[in-house]
């Protein structure tokens, strides 16, 4: 057992319905008691997603405790195919299923028998993987469940083309990196043969092995899937993450070299790209040159989130802006060797561990001038008075924006120096108003801005007035002062604060 | 028109909140409790997102997370809960610890009940033990579980006390102060004074129950409570419709008046006073429909106090329904719908969602008051929505609070007022 108050990364069924959703007609059916659907809400409130979330549940009650789900989950898969007419079904096990052993394969292959749709068990163990674990090894069984029976030869597009894998549903930035993505692609003349998973359909999983190269964004999700397609078709992959210029860089040369080396006759000029682009697109080279930032120099930072944004940020801090990093960290465990490997060097210390409270401690211990992590070390920040900026899951609906902001490619890089640069300011700035004593308003805030009155307040009456959120308490304190004078009331009891409620309400 | 109300029961395949989630706001109300959620990461994860920022600001709850090794029992059981507690003793001080037990403990038959007395005597700090998990019980039953379990904790009344005064009256379900000083504020009006509160700000200001005690609740999901009261303390249960609204305020009043000998007095103008100030939000939800898809039991106070402001119920989605506990609001809503000469809505027990966004695309209702997961999805098909956790956590009781329900409900309604006449922008949207 273990005492925890908070999580990086979420359980495993979050994963697979991650995935699951993301494409597109495919529908998870959850073994869960009530309440366990609460990925529903994080979809329809994060993503601010218009469709209902193609995910239901198969619900485990005392009845089902007591003999087992029997066909409760065969009628809901069955209920399902009819209802919405998915071209797959994925059945999900959930940390209470997991523990009642049932033979849910065995439920599979009994609806199988009556449904139009495919349906497949979620191949995942909740008590050894964490959500990103769980959402590359659903994305790969799918991809595998459906190509299993090809055969390995393939036939590719005559022009170079790529598969995009491993953009899906709640993850940080992905909908714009993706976007900034395809862009780059187009201009190095590139098709994009599936995004995967992302608003694909079953159909289309075939022609996944059309494409000449996969690349993989992000370090977490879409690994697994880019090894299989090597190993049945040879489909060579890069998984070099394209944030920050130089990484993007990097990432372009081999992809231009991967494509030389499937067509000689390839003619694209990368290195005049590169510069181009690092010249006119992105203004973080000429930023980091520029005065203002000579200020950032020897800054101490500190950087903690997902392998893919941390290992970047943690590159771009130190190559990029000639920002110290104190520490770098990780919560993705599974994955320690490789992120070591990456940060070495680059950072005084290395932190891997999924216990906020030992981020905190090492933020506390070291006094960073900023931070670069998840929505806990923002919130860490704030107890502390240190800015943070946010750059990696877990994370709140504000970021999710609306606007466009990759953290990848060129764009990429405008958005990431705009976010360090912002992050410092705002530390220095609130540093400075330290020194000469603050914004000199501090008085007039303070000073009591209603009229001078002979009403009196009573300690119970004014201790409820302490509870009332601080951006109200002055109204309702004028309303309350007012309703007394025009009832002659001298002292403000609770009776005359409610009263005063019930007759100020409608203005 | 309908003359009775009809219930009718469905698969129970409906989004609703994990009972767990009690602990954000008894937590916040019992101040020198700490919470122990004992369940997985799953547990944990619907938390931490459910709670939101509440998280940060070092809540006095845990989970104590299980391990693999705890369900396949290679770790004891005891021992490690110990081991947990013994450092939330040291870390908080608390003066007790509730352990919420979950799905996971419920089918690992982690024996809560048995290990809480033993552990208690051995660390010196009352342990209370509540099954608030989702096999069994939906969002608000989570309360009810921790309730009926503290009423075991409540002091028996000492004889002095009993012997001469008139009975007590205590009442039971947890609201924020301001709410429970309004509502005693209520009672004073009518000479009546309540002897306490379950629970109250404090674990060690339990209320004395015994035989003379009456006892009533505010919120319609307490029926486990209810019942534990009657049975284990012998308390006396007040059937009354639930304080949410001007007109269920004043029924509540007038039963507890009834059931304490005592004529109440003023009741009716106070009633139209606050109904004079309702009369704006009135206006704008007249005759307007409103479907409940249902998931936290507030379900049937707020639709038979919307019936009275004049509007249309189509279905009242519920989690479950204790029609015993819930009678006398039942007959109410039966009341309302006569006098306001509207059709009895029905009543639908353990809904199927699928179901009802069938009948709500048939329906066409004005408003329809659902949860988060399917909120955004109604909008974006042209559908007026309610959130319906904000009944959960807002302040809703009394006569003081009616126009905070109004505001939530007329909250969707007079925000497209202002936005309905960019006529080119509702094109894009829809």
């Amino acid at each position: 057992m273990k005492l925890a108050y908070w999580m990086y990364a979420g359980p495993a069924h979050i994963g697979t319905l991650r995935i699951a959703s993301s494409f597109k007609n495919v529908h998870a059916i959850m073994h869960a008691p009530l309440g366990d659907d609460y990925f529903n809400v994080m979809r329809s409130m994060l993503e601010r997603e218009r469709d209902f979330t193609p995910v239901t549940t198969s619900i485990v009650d005392r009845h089902v405790l007591a003999r087992g789900s029997q066909e409760k989950v065969v009628e809901n898969i069955l209920c399902k195919d009819q209802q919405e007419n998915p071209d797959l079904i994925v059945l999900t096990p959930t940390c209470t299923s997991s523990i009642l052993q049932e033979d849910l394969q065995n439920f599979v292959n009994r609806a199988t028998l009556n449904t139009q749709a495919d349906i497949l068990l979620a191949d995942v163990n909740h008590y050894r993987v964490n959500e990103l674990q769980a959402a590359d090894r659903t994305l790969e069984q799918i991809i595998r469940f459906y190509l299993e029976k090809q055969t390995d030869q393939r036939i590719k597009t005559i022009e170079p083309s790529i598969n995009i894998l491993g953009i899906f549903t709640l993850g940080f930035h992905h909908q714009h990196d993706c976007r900034e993505l395809k862009r780059i692609l187009n201009d190095l003349g590139i098709q994009i043969n599936l995004i995967v998973p992302e608003g694909l359909t079953i159909d289309k999983i075939q022609q996944i092995s059309k494409a000449w190269i996969n690349i993989v964004p992000y370090r977490e999700v879409g690994l697994m899937t880019a090894k299989y397609l090597k190993k049945k078709y040879g489909i060579p992959f890069i998984s070099t993450i394209p944030i920050g210029i130089i990484e993007t860089s990097n990432f372009l040369k081999q992809l231009d070299s991967e494509i030389r080396n499937q067509n000689p006759n390839y003619n694209f000029s990368i290195d005049e790209y590169i510069k181009n682009q690092t010249q006119f697109i992105s203004q973080a080279a000429w930023f980091a040159r520029s005065i203002d930032c000579q200020n950032l120099t020897g800054k101490k930072a500190i950087v903690f989130g997902d392998i893919t944004h941390a290992v970047s940020f943690t590159k771009i801090l130190t190559q990029e802006m000639g920002i110290q990093v104190l520490c770098a960290g990780t919560y993705c465990k599974h994955d320690a060797d490789w992120f070591r490997e990456q940060v070495e060097g680059l950072c005084n210390e290395i932190l891997i561990t999924e216990d906020h409270t030992q981020v905190s401690q090492m933020i506390t211990r070291l006094e960073p001038s900023a931070i670069f992590g998840t929505q806990m070390e923002r919130h860490i920040g704030k107890r502390l008075d240190i800015p943070c900026g946010v750059i990696s899951a877990p994370i709140h609906i504000q970021n999710f924006p609306l606007g466009y902001r990759p953290f990848v490619g060129y764009e990429g890089t405008n958005q990431i120096a705009d976010l360090i640069y912002n992050s410092f300011t705002l530390g220095m700035e609130d540093h400075l108003l330290e020194i000469f004593g603050g914004h000199d308003s501090k008085q007039v805030i303070t000073k009591n801005l209603s009229p001078e009155t002979n009403i009196s307040w009573s300690p119970s009456s004014l201790n409820e007035l302490t509870k009332i959120p601080g951006f109200v308490r002055n109204r309702i304190k004028r309303n309350t002062e007012q309703y007394a004078r025009e009832n002659k009331i001298n002292e403000i009891t609770l009776e005359v604060m409610y009263a005063a409620k019930e007759a100020l309400a409608p203005q | 028109m309908k003359k009775n109300l009809t219930f009718e029961c469905e698969t129970g395949n409906y989004h609703t909140f994990c009972p767990i989630s009690c602990v954000a706001w008894l937590y916040q109300k019992i101040e020198d409790s700490f919470f122990l959620v004992i369940g997985t990461k799953t547990c944990g994860y619907f938390l931490q997102n459910a709670l939101g920022v509440m998280i940060f600001a070092e809540p006095r709850y845990a989970m104590a997370e299980l391990e693999e090794s705890d369900i396949s029992a290679q770790l004891n059981d005891y021992k490690e809960l110990k081991r947990l507690c013994l450092k939330i003793k040291k870390d908080r001080n608390p003066s007790v610890i509730i352990w919420i037990g979950t799905c996971t403990t419920e089918i690992i038959k982690m024996d809560l009940e048995g290990m809480a007395p033993i552990m208690e005597k051995e660390i010196d700090l009352p342990i209370v033990v509540a099954r608030a998990n989702g096999l069994d019980y939906a969002f608000t039953q989570g309360e009810d579980t921790v309730l009926s379990a503290l009423v075991q904790r409540c002091p028996q009344s000492s004889k002095s006390q009993t012997k001469n005064q008139q009975p007590n009256l205590v009442l039971f379900g947890s609201v924020p102060n301001t709410v429970s000083n309004q509502l005693n504020n209520e009672l004073k009006k009518q000479g009546i004074n309540i002897n306490g509160w379950l629970p109250d700000q404090s674990y060690l200001n339990l209320p004395h129950l015994d035989q003379n005690t009456f006892v009533c609740g505010i919120n319609p999901f307490l029926s486990r409570t209810a019942i534990t009261l009657m049975r284990r303390r012998k308390c006396k249960l007040i059937g009354a419709p639930f304080p949410i609204g001007p007109d269920g305020t004043r029924a509540w009043i007038e039963k507890i008046c009834e059931s304490l000998n005592i004529k109440p007095r003023y009741l009716q103008e106070r009633e139209s006073f606050i109904w004079d100030q309702l009369v704006d939000y009135c206006e704008l939800i007249k005759n307007k429909s409103v479907f409940f898809m249902g998931d936290n039991l507030l379900e049937i106070s707020l639709a038979r106090f919307l019936i009275r402001c004049g509007m249309q119920v189509y279905e009242i989605g519920v989690p479950y329904l204790d029609k015993r506990f819930q009678s006398a609001e039942l007959n109410l809503l039966e009341n309302t719908c006569r006098q306001m000469n509207c059709a009895l809505p029905r009543i639908v027990e353990k809904p199927d969602n699928y179901h009802q966004i069938q009948r709500i695309h048939e329906l066409k209702p004005d408003l329809v008051i659902t949860g988060m997961g399917l909120a955004n999805p109604l909008e974006s098909r042209g559908i007026n929505t309610k959130w319906s956790v904000e009944f959960t956590f807002a302040q809703i009781h009394g006569f003081t609070n009616a126009r905070d329900i109004l505001e939530l409900i007329t909250r969707p309604i007079r925000r497209n007022r202002k936005i309905q006449s960019i006529e080119s922008v509702q094109k894009y949207i829809l």
